[in-house]
């Protein structure tokens, strides 16, 4: 593999981590491990480029359209390189009631970004139930949860992130 | 006061680890369990009338017992922990607060169904704080010999593996979970054959909910007898509802199967009632799939067979609230573009009727109706699915049936709303539809 996706070391946490992904599978179905192989991608690269899908397919002796069509299925797999924090804001019933979209458009103004656009900085998502109704509204940034949301508090955690 | 099974450690200190569990007389239903016959736990969880809480609410032992005895195939335990109906988040909390009960209930699950020695943890992908907690879980039941060789010093040994999905509601069908399982897009299949005879790698498979497994060591602790007395005469045991919406106190709470839906409200040890000087309008009671009820039609209670006579069911304890200040063509409008965005795309009638229901509604909701649009709205939900009765979708999941419901329930108990937007050319509730708290929080 002299032109795959990783550098040295990101190949070889990839490889152990695998190896031990695979434990988890029968033998002849490695193709099974293809989320937690994709999650794995791209929890080293930050998203899943094609010869990192490419390299998946091969390891789990699947083609590189099968690992396409699943990275493409899922909506926490990035196909494209997302902005340094991917905002995703539930707007679904429950967080509506509490005011969700209220918020929504004030992250839009303060990122300057609509929902669905991506710079270099953020990618802001509207995204769908978020399992954190007795909480509303909530968003979640590179997978990290936050509940009972009011403008005030957003502002508060955007200023502290890196 | 209803008696605490799943929530009963819940607020404790340590009660995700193995010590705080161990505290509370964790494990000793494994234990138990172990010195029984499979078939004799088995038995056990099919007196106790538990019933699935993921949704359909299938009886759980008699689903396990579909299992074949004589298959030369290994059996697999696949965990449902796709949480993702809108409106409930209560496995969230069994999985953060008290993992090792549903480890508990998966060890003895898989000890009752014949050779099955390995159980999958399918957790969505948006939960990386509880997959953390239950991962910790596991590696804790592992090094104290509660799962892999020889659990517990007997001949029995499991192992319980953990996987991450990444953000598709449908592989909380149960199918489509096992695609994803095996590393494919979520794409439900078609049954018969059902898992139970040929599921995970084409060998038979339970899928239960979480809530279901953690339901299950008290049964076998404390008996089916004592289990079943606590519910209602078809569904036994207490059960989680997550209350949300216009109510002052929205939570998960444990109720009994007695409770009824405006008690769940109004109750000061539960929801605490509305907001000052508003009523309820409308309420979901199982889920953003389950039809729902107006005003008059809440004195019901939270259980499977009363939800059904009313035409609509107890789903996943998912209960939202609308006040009278909500416009319900926006709240439908909004459930109808959740369906619009996690349909599958596999069944015909799903991924066109889904998107254009949206358009639909958008159009009304917006001022731009016209007469013949409610009728248009219901001819496309009945050709996805139609209603009543629940259940005659003309798709291979209950995706289909989940997207067209709620229009059916919402235009029959609100078309005077959706007729006004359409004779005012706009939303009556001008820039305010979304009800009391829908300003947001201060």
């Amino acid at each position: 593999m002299a032109e795959g996706p990783f550098s040295p070391e990101e190949q070889q946490r990839f490889d152990s981590a695998l190896a031990e992904i695979l434990t988890h599978y029968p033998q002849d179905r490695k193709e099974a491990a293809m989320m937690p192989a994709l999650r794995l991608l791209q929890a080293i690269k930050g998203w899943l480029p094609p010869d990192g899908l490419a390299l998946v397919a091969q390891r789990l002796g699947t083609s590189k359209e099968r690992a396409y069509e699943v990275a493409t299925f899922y909506v926490m797999f990035h196909t494209e390189k997302p902005g340094k924090y991917v905002v995703d804001v539930c707007t679904n019933l429950s967080c509506s009631l509490w005011g969700a979209e209220k918020l929504l458009q004030h992250i839009e103004r303060k990122v300057g970004l609509k929902a669905g656009e991506s710079n270099g900085k953020y990618t802001l998502r509207e995204t769908e139930c978020l399992a954190s109704c007795g909480t509303a509204p909530c968003l979640q940034i590179n997978e990290e949860h936050h509940e009972s949301l009011s403008p005030a508090k957003v502002d508060e955690i955007f200023s502290r992130l890196p | 006061m209803t008696e605490k099974i799943i929530t009963k450690n819940w607020g404790q200190e340590g009660s995700h680890t193995l010590d705080g569990y161990r505290k509370n007389g964790g494990y000793q239903a494994l234990k138990k369990a172990l010195g029984m016959k499979p078939q004799e736990v088995l038995d056990e969880v099919k007196k106790s009338n538990l019933r699935g809480r993921g949704g359909a609410g299938f009886p759980t032992g008699a689903k396990w017992g579909f299992v074949p005895k004589d298959s030369p195939k290994p059996t697999y335990l696949a965990v449902n922990a796709d949480e993702s109906e809108p409106g409930t988040f209560k496995d969230r909390y069994i999985l953060e607060y008290d993992p090792h009960l549903m480890i508990e209930g998966i060890a003895i699950t898989a000890y009752a169904l014949p050779r099955c020695s390995v159980a999958y943890i399918y957790i969505r992908g948006e939960f990386k704080k509880q997959a953390e907690i239950c991962q910790r879980a596991l590696d804790e039941a592992y090094a104290a010999g509660l799962l892999g060789k020889k659990v517990m010093g007997s001949d029995f040994s499991l192992d319980v593996w953990l996987v991450r999905g990444a953000g598709a509601y449908i592989c909380g069908e149960e199918t489509a979970l096992l695609e994803s399982l095996e590393g494919k897009k979520g794409w439900p299949r078609l049954k018969p054959p059902f898992p139970a005879v040929v599921g995970l790698f084409g060998a038979p498979t339970i899928i239960n909910n979480v809530e279901t497994l953690a339901s299950v060591p008290s049964i076998i602790e404390k008996g089916a007898a004592w289990y079943a007395g606590l519910g209602t005469e078809k569904s036994g045991g207490t059960r989680l509802i997550c209350l949300s919406g216009a109510v002052n106190r929205p939570g998960v709470y444990e109720i009994s199967l007695k409770t009824t839906i405006r008690e769940l409200i109004f109750d000061p040890e539960l929801g605490q009632g509305m907001p000052d000087g508003r009523s309820v309008k409308a309420v979901i009671p199982g889920g953003s799939s389950a039809p729902v009820l107006s005003a008059d039609e809440i004195d019901v209670a939270l259980e499977f067979e009363a939800l059904k006579n009313k035409g609509t069911m107890a789903g996943s304890g998912g209960v939202i609230v609308m006040d009278d200040a909500t416009c319900m063509v926006r709240c439908l409008w909004r459930v109808a573009r959740f369906y619009a965005e996690e349909s599958c795309g596999q069944c015909t009638p799903c991924r066109e009727g889904t998107p254009w229901q949206t358009r639909i509604l958008r159009k009304i909701e917006e001022g731009r109706g016209v007469k013949g649009d409610v009728e248009q709205l219901l001819n496309v939900a009945a050709a996805i699915a139609p209603y009543p009765p629940i259940g005659l979708g003309n798709t291979i999941c209950a995706l289909g049936d989940a997207a067209a419901l709620p229009t059916h329930s919402f235009v029959s108990r609100f078309r005077a709303e959706f007729d006004a937007h359409i004779e005012q050319k706009k939303c009556p509730y001008g820039d305010r539809p979304w009800g009391h708290f829908g300003g947001g929080r201060a």
